[in-house]
């Protein structure tokens, strides 16, 4: 009994290291900018806040700006690209996003960058912007004004780049997806076999069988290749053989077509109104600084 | 025998999708995108570094040893033919690492002493490719997170019931990861000289 006792004492001891990972929350995007320290004045946060949607809407790209106090124990670069996976700004595909970071206490800032904007925000770039643009301003004390030339800096080098123009609903967010491809072969299968079986019933087993196999397989020939039609025609032919008895399987098939019924519902949208990542790519680029 | 045919075919389907086949390939091909990353951008790395060299050199009197020794780190990452079938074989993959891991301290000594040269700082050129290759050594940092968690993905899959059955049969191995390179420098105390000017 007592040593029961001290091996769960000893696992709830332990318990700390493994969950209480001391990392820095990602605030939740719920704007262009998202200042958590409130350093940033209402009427400027609104002001720059209208400014980047109106680039949004012109251009396409997501450029978003974050303010908060430290990055504390990580690096601004190791949160920079957690803060990016999270919130992924920019279009899907394109991947055209950059963020505006700044940690006030630790006087650390980044341009994090996403893949499809590291030809014209390359690191140089940013590195510059940062330099020539950000910190004079930062350093003299004047934190909206360095953020200011940022966005201006950073979205007139977007704009020189050429690149797909936004969507003509000014949603932002990437194309539409229907369903997977996986959801596409499962709703064929079922209209195959659910097609044979009603041709068996016409016509007799074995014609039923072949006829339906042969059609599968043909179709599968056409969209995939020799092997993979022999294989959904021997298959789709021993479901038709095996489904004749009254209703055996139904049940089953039934079960799929709900499955393959799926269609459509999967674009990948934020909440239409809010601000949402589209689904832009990053990797690391971009460039940070201290002043 | 139609019952029999049927079940027949059910599991063939069952087995394809059931014991963890398709999420082997799935894992599979993600760490060979992953590792293509990290490839890339150890690549780029390498592509920068003689222009560095060059930028460097113009500066009269730099010191020739550093200098020398970036060189001679890039022939030798660069030396070693780096293929995808690398990260299947544990001892050319920790060799590999290695010389990455010299170019990538090299490198870092050889920014360092650039804080005695204030003239190299000041020149735009230089600055620029310091930049673009802090921006690389941070890629090369995400590419490197986002290769370990593709191969601890794909080593679970692998390693756990009953995938491991059929990762036994059709010979599919736990992958090689990165380890920290230099445990030695980091449990040494950093020296700090107070003498040169600040970054």
């Amino acid at each position: 009994m007592r040593i029961v006792q001290a091996i769960l004492f000893f696992c709830f001891a332990l318990l700390p290291f493994g969950t209480g990972f001391a990392q820095q929350n990602i605030p939740k995007l719920s704007a262009q900018v998202v200042d958590t320290t409130g350093a940033l004045s209402t009427g400027f946060t609104a002001q720059l806040t209208q400014q980047l949607q109106t680039f949004e809407a012109q251009k396409g790209s997501q450029v978003a700006v974050l303010i908060i106090q430290t990055t504390q124990p990580e690096t601004i670069e190791q949160y920079g690209i957690r803060l990016a996976d999270s919130w992924k700004i920019g279009r899907k595909k394109v991947d055209d996003g950059a963020i505006l970071i700044l940690a006030l206490q630790d006087r650390t800032l980044r341009i994090e960058v996403g893949y499809g904007l590291e030809g014209a925000l390359n690191d140089a770039t940013s590195k510059r912007i940062i330099d020539e643009h950000i910190f004079p301003q930062l350093r003299a004390g004047k934190v909206e004004a360095g953020i200011q030339a940022g966005v201006d800096q950073i979205t007139r080098v977007i704009d020189g780049e050429a690149l797909p123009p936004p969507p003509v609903s000014s949603k932002p967010g990437g194309e539409y997806s229907i369903g997977n491809s996986e959801g596409i072969a499962v709703f064929l299968f079922t209209v195959a076999v659910a097609i044979g079986q009603a041709i068996r019933k016409a016509v007799g087993k074995l014609a039923a069988v072949l006829i339906s196999a042969v059609a599968a397989g043909g179709i599968a020939g056409l969209l995939m290749g020799l092997l993979p039609a022999l294989f959904v025609g021997v298959v789709v032919g021993l479901f038709v053989l095996g489904g004749g008895q009254a209703g055996r399987f139904p049940g089953g098939i039934g079960g799929y077509s709900r499955r393959g019924g799926g269609f459509g519902g999967s674009g990948g949208f934020g909440g239409s109104g809010g601000f949402g990542g589209g689904g832009g790519g990053f990797g690391g680029g971009g460039a940070s600084g201290r002043w | 025998m139609p019952r029999t045919l049927t079940a027949f075919a059910m599991s063939i389907l069952l087995l394809l999708s059931g014991c963890g086949y398709n999420t082997m390939q799935t894992n599979d091909e993600q760490v060979k995108a992953s590792w293509a990353e990290v490839l890339n951008q150890y690549q780029r790395r390498a592509d920068l570094v003689p222009n560095l060299v060059n930028v460097v050199k113009a500066e009269a009197n730099f010191e020739q040893e550093t200098l020398s020794q970036v060189v001679e780190a890039r022939a030798k990452a660069t030396s070693i033919q780096a293929t995808p079938e690398l990260v299947n074989n544990p001892e050319a993959f920790a060799q590999f690492q290695q010389a990455q891991g010299n170019l990538g301290g090299a490198l870092s000594r050889l920014l360092m002493v650039t804080e005695n040269y204030p003239n190299l700082r000041a020149n735009q050129a230089f600055r620029d490719l310091q930049a673009q290759l802090e921006g690389t050594e941070n890629r090369i940092t995400v590419a490197r997170k986002r290769y370990i968690d593709s191969v601890q993905e794909y080593n679970i899959t692998v390693r756990t019931f009953p995938n491991n059955l059929t990762a036994m049969v059709m010979g599919y191995q736990p992958k090689a990861s990165f380890t920290v390179e230099n445990e030695a420098a980091i449990s040494k105390p950093p020296t700090v000289d107070f003498g040169t000017s600040g970054k």
